[in-house]
């Protein structure tokens, strides 16, 4: 048998189904070599009752010499003895020895079959043409075989067989052959169908009587399995192992209904003690041992699911599926563990232990004897189950039989191993020359200690390198950490530690804190073993912080902790740090103030919250945590600096200096931390100038957490035993937060912190260590970031107004603001303000100081007040000295004095015209300022501060309320001044007194005012108009210097009336007196009474000279001598701006006028009125003609428009030539028409150039005077313009 | 009935376990975790392109001498496990599935709660209370 083992075909049955033979022996042997061998080659289909799929079947069958002891007799029911085709070999062919013989021998096989009532017969004639030949009177051929048809199958002709020369190669003879085979074969799936089914159908109601009192199950197996046999034989494995499935499911049944208190008698056998435990055996087609015992009904449990299996294996086997064998398998050891607990069988303990460990292997072997390495490789998932089963198994034997044990086993643990050898029996002959069988295994592992070791390590290993291979890494590391247990209680920690530790990394890595908790305290034992004393306390301080623990392990560890930090350090010894995540959570920290940005040398304070995870109170000696210190942002920083970060802000935005740390949940840390939140921020951009956004954003805080790879970060930010933080090294010179002396009790903990703002910068902070004796606790970064600034200012001196302009000429309110900044303001530190006589510095007596103090940082508001200090102000010559009180650095001082800006007498560089122009430097300062602009006024204060060596020189504007215009009026020859003042501020005045004086005071001008009113009020934006009349004896000079002035004063609902004061404004008039008078008549048409639309009317202009030029004007007024009489030219243009009218004809000319008094030109025109109605004058414009001559003089006032307008006098074309001839011939205008006009003929000659006269110099009598014009009689249409 | 059950989240951290009081915890805790090979293996050789119309049930993950593991996994690979004692016969195949139903069910609640951040481990009564419905009462 051992031979065959490396075989699986080995073990098909032997067995074939019978067929017997009778007749002719010797004939049957000469045919059965090519029978046998012809009868399986082709397959038969077999069709089956109870609608079974029908099947290919290849028939084979085991020939035999009838006997009459092979018919079954009655109530045998062994299938596999079964003849299932009894044939009758004849070659008769003789009628005679038919008749003689052969019938009666045929008649006598047919009784005794018809005696055992089988019916499954043939009977087959040979014939053989060589026989034949012999006889010559023979009968034709078929006569026997009709005689035999005839004699014995009524009705059944097919019953008879005829086999042509079965010896010869002729075609005839294999079609005889052909059609013989398949007839046998028919005939035996037909015999097989009914005898099988009449057994079912026996079988079965067998089955059905399984509750009657007697029934046994063993008796009912041996049927069912007799079934079982015969579809083995039949090659039919698949309904084979279906018949073994059916009795264990039935025996399954029967165990669970035991369990459920409905025991059947047939069971006793089956809960007797277990006796034996020498497991599965696997290497026979059919353990007949077993099958005796169950067919005896002495089996006990094992032994028949033992027995069970073993068929099923075998048969599974056939299949090809050996990875179904395992499953069963495992399945089947699982079970009868169960069964056997259920049906309460006592077992010795570690009998069943054994059992399975046996089995457990012999199910290996056995599929390792059927499969080659790689699949074997390939299928680890199916088999890595029986080896973890089998390990486990043998080390809860190493444990029974004190074979792990340190001092190896004692007498009762030899005492329990012998009983249990005892139950293994001898071994099995099929494995007695194998090394490595199961049974040498066991006995050998539990002989000794060392060979225990060798074979448990052996299939530790293997079954973690198993699990390596296909994956399953938890399992491994659960079969690892049992290794680990072993390696401990063999005193061997330092092979532990390893597998200790890679379990550990993937508890923690996937957060299951139990394991976490069980495999650390493992580990706690296995490194104080190996002294790795750092690590240990690491992990003692992880186990006293862990929530699994009861409060008396927590301690205990603790403790560890706390007395190694008690013991007085060797010389060699250094401190010890550990992880603070195990030791404390930091839960908050919260700034005052808490904007966390302080000036330096103020006090910032740091309240840090501690959940301290240590079951008891721990005094720590120190608790400080070291700053990084930088200069950035920091000291050149204002005050109002806009720090778009605020520090004090965490990640959950609260602005009140809290920051918040993130915590982990206690039960999963790691598994939560795998996916940390994202953590935005809000972000501004602002530009730094005036603090309008550029751009605003959001900004993932995170992101180097989020986007790091995942595998490496698990070992390195949870901290794992072993796995220190890298940066412990505290380096002692580094600024710190420091507290002393701090005894940290279970749970929340609240620790002061005063911060160092020794320096300007900002400070973060990097690292917390705790140290309690020779420990140190550090955490190695502190995350989100915390940090501070300290800011370091310049003393600044502002001076603001305390409205919203200063206003010249009234005394104004400035407010002095000093910030002190990093300087004090020591006694007899004094502003010295230098004196400018523009604004003099108004000092009351009771000035006073403010100081505040500026807590807040850069926030205005929460200034504190600090009181009020009295101000003393000295004044000399040159300097203001103002005496500052002492104050503080970074505190406010502020105080408020009144200065006055004088109003420079002069229009400030204003041409007494041109008020309005844009000459004069001004500004709108508001909306309401936009039409009349408000002269300002730049005061430059030079002011020494004492914190600097140089002066400061801050600008003041000043407005000017007030706005003069002045204007000449004439009425014919008299004059009158007027003058225009305007509110241009917002408040309002009193003005009184408004004189009017020359400057240079001459006897001959008299200026008489018309103004009535002594006072009046002006509120703002409102003018007032004096009027002066002027009156002079002889000649007027021609040039008038005068300068007026008024007394001003603000009302004020507030202040008392003050004093007035004056405002001065300083003009010149020239040219006053009228040189000429323009005098129109319209007459109307003749006849007429009026004048009418649409009708010429003539206009009568005359010019009449009223007074000789004077010097000046002579100078300015080109005259001409022309044949002794003094002229001057003038020209005239009648212009109607409304449209009211029409010139017709010439509207312009050129007039000389005699140098002398009184002396009147005349011109004619024509105008046409175009409305009705009383119609204003059209204008007529006088100006100065100057030749051309004249016109390289360079007026030095000569106006922009003027020259436009002699521009516009060129293209009119006049001829200069032409027109000054006419006058001379007619003396009269004579129109020159422009069209006529050459430009070459003006090209290259000299431009004549008109003149205004000065407004004053020319009065104009037809000034508001109008004219009636009738509507024209003829029309139609009536035309009404209103306007 | 079950004498534990767990819900572990796709990243492999328990939700919520809670096995029979009177037993050893820790052991249905290595039970549980180990139990995770097999799911892992399970799923994966469910293969990708039947992710869509995948049976959630995995059935038995493995079975122990004592214990029988059954495991179920949801769409978003949250896994229930279910350990059984072996000797509790009475359970088939049809009652597991349905106490891994009810528990879907009652997870879906839970999941649905505004309240609930979802990775936190699972301190809704309501589930708690539909769990220990479940699980073997111990004496």
């Amino acid at each position: 048998m051992e031979a065959h083992e490396e075989k699986p075909i080995i073990y098909t049955m032997e067995n074939k189904p019978i067929v017997t033979c009778a007749g002719d022996q010797s004939l049957f042997t000469s045919l059965y070599t090519s029978l046998a061998q012809q009868l399986p080659k082709e397959p038969m289909e077999w069709r089956r009752s109870y609608g079974r799929a029908p099947k290919m079947i290849h028939l084979e069958a085991n020939f035999v010499q009838f006997k009459e002891e092979l018919l079954p007799k009655d109530g045998n029911k062994a299938l596999l003895t079964f003849p299932f085709l009894h044939i009758y070999w004849t070659d008769c062919c003789d009628t005679e020895v038919y008749k003689a013989s052969v019938k009666e021998d045929m008649q006598r096989w047919q009784n005794i079959l018809r005696l055992h009532s089988s019916v499954d017969w043939l009977i087959v004639v040979v014939e053989s043409d060589a026989k034949k030949k012999n006889k010559t009177n023979i009968l034709p051929r078929t006569s026997i075989v009709d005689k035999i048809r005839n004699d014995f199958c009524n009705k059944q002709s097919d019953r008879c067989v005829v086999l042509s020369d079965p010896l010869k190669e002729s075609s005839r003879s294999q079609e005889s052959w052909s059609s013989f085979l398949t007839k046998l074969r028919t005939l035996l799936l037909m015999s097989f169908t009914k005898n099988l089914g009449r057994f079912e159908d026996d079988m079965r109601t067998l089955r059905e009587k399984r509750t009657e009192p007697g029934w046994s199950f063993c008796d009912y197996f041996m049927v069912q399995e007799e079934l079982a046999f015969v579809f083995e034989m039949l090659q039919q494995f698949e309904d084979a192992l279906v018949q073994y499935d059916e009795l264990d499911a039935l025996f399954t049944q029967y165990v669970l209904n035991f369990g459920a208190g409905d025991g059947a008698n047939w069971l006793g056998s089956f809960c007797a003690p277990v006796r034996s435990w020498n497991g599965l055996l696997l290497r026979r087609p059919i353990d007949m041992e077993k099958r005796e015992l169950i067919q005896r009904g002495e089996a006990s449990l094992l032994d028949l699911r033992s027995y069970l299996f073993s068929r099923q294996c075998t048969l599974l086997i056939f299949l090809q599926r050996p990875w179904e064998v395992t499953l069963r398998a495992l399945e089947l050891l699982h079970n009868c563990v169960q069964e056997l607990r259920l049906l309460e069988v006592s077992v010795v303990p570690g009998a069943l232990d054994c059992w399975v460990f046996l089995s457990c292997l012999e199910v290996l072997h056995r599929i390792e004897g059927c499969c080659d390495r790689s699949q074997l490789e390939a299928n680890c998932s199916h088999t890595v189950g029986l080896w973890t089963y089998a390990t486990e198994k043998l080390k809860s034997l190493g444990y029974l039989c004190g074979l792990v044990a340190e001092n190896g086993p004692t007498s009762e643990d030899l005492n329990r191993t012998v009983d249990l050898l005892a139950g293994l029996g001898t071994e099995r002959p099929e494995t007695v020359n194998s090394m490595q069988s199961p049974y040498k295994k066991l006995k050998e592992a539990l002989s000794s200690v060392e060979a225990f070791e060798k074979h448990y390590l052996e299939l530790s290993h293997a079954a973690v390198e198993m699990y390596r291979a296909i994956g399953r890494m938890r399992s491994a590391r659960l079969v690892g950490k049992s290794l680990a247990e072993f390696y401990m209680r063999k005193g061997d920690p330092e092979r532990a530690e390893g597998f200790l530790e890679e379990s550990l990394r993937l508890y923690v890595a996937e957060g299951w804190s139990l394991q976490v908790t069980h495999t650390r305290k493992q580990m706690a034992e296995c490194q104080k073993l190996l002294r790795q004393t750092d690590d240990y306390l690491q992990t003692s301080a992880l186990l006293a912080g862990d929530a699994n623990l009861n409060q008396e392990e927590r301690t205990h560890f603790c403790q560890e902790i706390l007395s190694f930090a008690s013991q007085p350090p060797g010389p060699s010894d250094q401190t010890v740090a550990l992880s603070m995540a195990a030791f404390a959570q930091l839960r908050q920290l919260q700034f005052s103030p808490p904007g966390a940005v302080v000036h330096v040398g103020a006090a910032l304070q740091l309240e840090l919250r501690v959940r301290c995870l240590m079951p008891v109170a721990v005094h720590v000696g120190q608790l400080a945590a070291t700053l990084h210190f930088s200069l950035e942002q920091g000291g050149a920083r204002g005050r109002a600096g806009s720090s778009q970060r605020r520090p004090g802000q965490g990640p959950q935005g609260q602005g009140d200096g809290v920051v918040l740390f993130p915590q982990g949940s206690p039960l999963s840390g790691a598994g939560c931390s795998l996916t940390p939140a994202l953590e935005l921020y809000e972000m501004q951009d602002r530009s730094p100038s005036d603090s309008s956004l550029n751009s605003a954003g959001v900004v993932c805080k995170n992101v180097h957490l989020l986007l790091r790879r995942h595998d490496s970060n698990a070992s390195l930010d949870t901290p794992t035993a072993g796995v220190l933080p890298a940066a412990v090294a505290v380096d002692d010179g580094a600024q710190m937060l420091r507290a002393r002396d701090v005894t940290l009790q279970p749970g929340d903990n609240s620790i002061l912190f005063t911060a160092p703002t020794g320096e300007p910068g900002s400070y973060t902070l990097r690292q917390l260590c705790g140290s309690v004796g020779r420990v140190q606790f550090v955490q190695s970064h502190i995350y989100p970031v915390v940090q501070y600034e300290v800011y370091s200012q310049e003393p600044q001196l502002t001076i603001e107004p305390l409205s919203d302009n200063l206003l010249a000429g009234i005394p104004q309110r400035v407010k002095f603001t000093i910030a002190t900044g990093h300087y004090s303001i020591k006694k007899g530190d004094a502003l010295q303000l230098s004196n400018t006589d523009s604004m003099p510095i108004l000092h009351s007596s009771r000035c006073s100081a403010t100081i505040l103090s500026s807590t807040g940082g850069q926030l205005p508001s929460p200034h504190e007040h600090m009181g009020e200090r009295a101000l003393s102000i000295q004044s000399s010559e040159k300097v203001t000295s103002i005496s500052l009180p002492p104050t503080p650095p970074y505190h406010t001082l502020e105080f408020q004095l009144e200065v006055l800006c004088h109003i420079p007498p002069a229009p400030l560089k204003l041409d007494s015209e041109r008020l309005t122009n844009g000459e004069v430097r001004h500004r709108s300062k508001s909306r309401s300022h936009a039409d009349s602009a408000m002269i300002h006024i730049d005061q430059k204060v030079s002011i020494d501060c004492p914190w600097s060596i140089y002066s400061t020189l801050i600008s003041l504007t000043f407005y000017v309320p007030f706005k003069a215009k002045h204007t000449l009026l004439s009425a014919g020859r008299r004059k009158y001044i007027q003058v225009c003042l305007q509110n241009v501020s917002d408040s309002n005045f009193h003005l009184a007194d408004p004189v009017l004086v020359e400057r240079q005071p001459t006897t001959t001008v008299e200026l008489l005012s018309l103004n009535a009113k002594r006072q009046q009020l002006v509120c703002s934006q409102q003018s007032l108009f004096c009027l002066w009349e002027m009156r002079w004896a002889k000649d007027l000079p021609p040039c008038l210097q005068c300068e007026f002035s008024a007394s001003f004063v603000p009302i004020s609902a507030l202040d008392p009336p003050a004093a007035f004061k004056t405002y001065r404004y300083e003009f010149q008039l020239d040219r006053v007196s009228t040189l000429y008078s323009v005098k129109a008549e319209i007459c109307p048409a003749s006849g007429d009474k009026h004048c009418r639309t649409g009708t010429l009317c003539g206009l009568e202009v005359s010019i009449t000279r009223q007074a000789e030029p004077s010097e000046t004007e002579g100078e300015e007024e080109e005259s001409t001598e022309i044949e002794g009489l003094k002229t001057t030219k003038l020209m005239y243009e009648v212009v109607d701006n409304s449209s009211n009218w029409a010139v017709c004809g010439k509207s312009s000319g050129v007039v000389s006028m005699p140098v002398a008094p009184s002396a009147t030109h005349r011109v004619q025109m024509e105008v046409m009125p175009l409305f009705a109605g009383h119609l204003p004058f059209p204008n007529i414009k006088v100006f100065k003609y100057l030749p051309h001559s004249a016109a390289q003089v360079i007026q030095p006032d000569t106006d922009s428009c003027l020259e436009n307008d002699n521009l516009s006098l060129l293209d009119k074309g006049l001829d200069d030539q032409g027109d000054t001839a006419s006058i001379r011939s007619r003396g009269s205008v004579h129109s020159v028409g422009s069209g006529e006009q050459q430009r070459e003929q003006q090209r290259g000659l000299p431009m004549p150039r008109l003149e205004p006269f000065s407004p004053g110099q020319v009065f104009n009598w037809t000034q508001g005077r109008q004219v009636l014009v009738l509507p024209a009689t003829d029309d139609h249409v009536m035309e009404v313009n209103v306007t | 009935m079950a004498v534990c059950i767990a819900v572990i989240a796709k990243e492999n951290y328990p939700l919520y376990i809670r096995s029979v009081p009177t037993q050893n915890e820790l052991k249905f805790h290595y039970t549980v975790h180990t139990s995770l090979d097999v799911v892992e293996e399970k799923i994966s050789a469910v293969g990708k392109a039947m992710a869509d119309q995948r049976e959630l049930y995995l059935g038995l993950l493995y079975p122990t001498e004592d214990y029988k593991v059954y495991g179920y996994v949801t769409n978003s690979k949250v896994k229930f496990v279910i350990v059984v004692d072996s000797s509790n016969t009475s359970l088939r195949d049809n009652e597991i599935r349905s106490m891994f139903r009810k528990l879907h069910n009652s997870f879906t609640d839970v999941m649905c709660n505004p309240f609930y951040n979802p990775g936190d481990t699972i301190q809704s009564k309501a589930f708690d209370g539909m769990v220990s419905a479940m699980m073997v009462q111990a004496s």
